[in-house]
């Protein structure tokens, strides 16, 4: 992003940038730029919070009045992250017949039809659709019994189906919860305390039992996970 | 990540370039280019090391955060579009007369690029420049994911 601020500079359009990351800024500066210590993933700062993102943007937009440079200013607020799981209610058990997260998962669906209808739009079918994962997660589960992941039956590429899982999870809890969630709190209730969490989580271990390439089974879900 | 982020090694870009804005903020039209891997549904998504870009149509706001590393927060952007892509803030910033108006199209880069960061750098960069002007934009409001 620092780059692209100096490649806009350079044919003649002013900018300002909201870094997130302020060692970037320091070694590679752009002409102006908002250090904002906010959680990765929301520069902004704070979801359903206008009167935040307006005092973000009136002091990014300010340093505009700068005559010389490189700026690099701090937001006076700092966002923590604590990544405490999201207090999100799950179905019950319905058919013990099918591994624990194909059941929950069949469950989910109307939450997350929901999130669909208000947002219009979904992060879900990058390999699989929202209709496919139930039973993406019970491939995931026979890899996480053991057995081999190169025939457990993927349909898609095993990084690209776990982002459409979490996805698909991620979308039906904004349905399921009041508020904004706090940052990392979707991912923490995810990989924690959902069984399709455990599954992948479970899974993912199994495969690079197996061997996997790191490519893949490091990419399935977060690295600190 | 942040620490990642931080030790990546960086190329040399030379002196730095700055160019003052022409006229009051008040009269600026003003455009995001964000690195947040934005993209319209019926658009690709990015790939790792993608150095393309995705126009997003200011009146869209069904869009999809095609980040392909797991490492980052998404429930923010689930929850409030403007947390990720600030477009309905700048509409009320323009509103109320502190900008001058928002672009017709903003722009979105994937945040993890080659190490090199040629392809931006002469490329896709100078591309997405070449646009916002054809938009008369004065002023870029560039956001990271």
């Amino acid at each position: 992003m620092c780059v692209l601020a100096r490649v806009f500079e350079e044919r003649g359009l002013s900018s300002v940038a909201l870094v997130s990351v302020r060692g970037v800024a320091e070694r590679l500066p752009p002409p102006r730029a908002l250090y904002c210590e906010f959680p990765l993933g929301r520069p902004l700062g704070r979801p359903g919070d206008p009167t935040f993102q307006h005092d973000v943007l009136r002091r990014a937009l300010a340093l505009l009045d700068r005559t010389e440079g490189p700026v690099l200013e701090d937001h006076p607020e700092v966002i923590v992250s604590d990544a405490a799981p999201l207090a999100c209610p799950l179905p019950p058990r319905f058919d013990p017949d099918v591994p624990e997260a194909v059941d929950e998962a069949r469950a989910l669906r109307p939450a997350y039809e929901r999130t669909l209808a208000r947002r219009g739009v979904t992060s879900v079918g990058r390999a699989i659709s929202a209709e496919q994962v139930p039973d993406a997660l019970a491939v995931l589960a026979r890899v996480a019994a053991g057995a081999d992941w190169k025939t457990a039956g993927f349909v898609a590429d095993p990084v690209q189906t776990c982002h459409d899982i979490r996805s698909y999870y991620e979308e039906a809890a904004s349905s399921l919860v009041d508020v904004a969630p706090g940052p990392g709190h979707v991912e923490a209730w995810f990989s924690e305390q959902t069984a399709a969490g455990r599954t992948l989580l479970a899974a993912r271990a199994q495969m690079r039992e197996q061997g996997a390439p790191t490519l893949i089974w490091l990419y399935m879900a977060r690295a600190t996970r | 990540m942040r620490d990642y982020a931080a030790a990546t090694p960086m190329p040399d870009m030379g002196p730095l370039p700055w160019t003052a804005p022409s006229k009051p903020l008040s009269q600026c039209r003003v455009a995001i280019v964000t690195t947040a891997a934005l993209h319209t549904p019926e658009d690709p998504g990015f790939a790792p090391d993608d150095v393309s870009y995705r126009v997003l149509p200011a009146d869209r706001r069904d869009l999809v955060l095609g980040h392909w590393s797991p490492n980052f927060d998404r429930s923010g952007f689930v929850a409030d579009l403007d947390v990720v892509y600030p477009i309905d803030r700048l509409e009320e910033l323009a509103t109320a007369g502190l900008i001058g108006s928002v672009a017709a199209h903003h722009h979105a880069f994937a945040g993890n690029q080659e190490d090199t960061l040629t392809g931006i750098r002469l490329d896709s960069g100078p591309a997405v420049a070449a646009r916002l002007r054809d938009d008369d934009v004065d002023v870029v409001l560039l956001t990271p994911v």
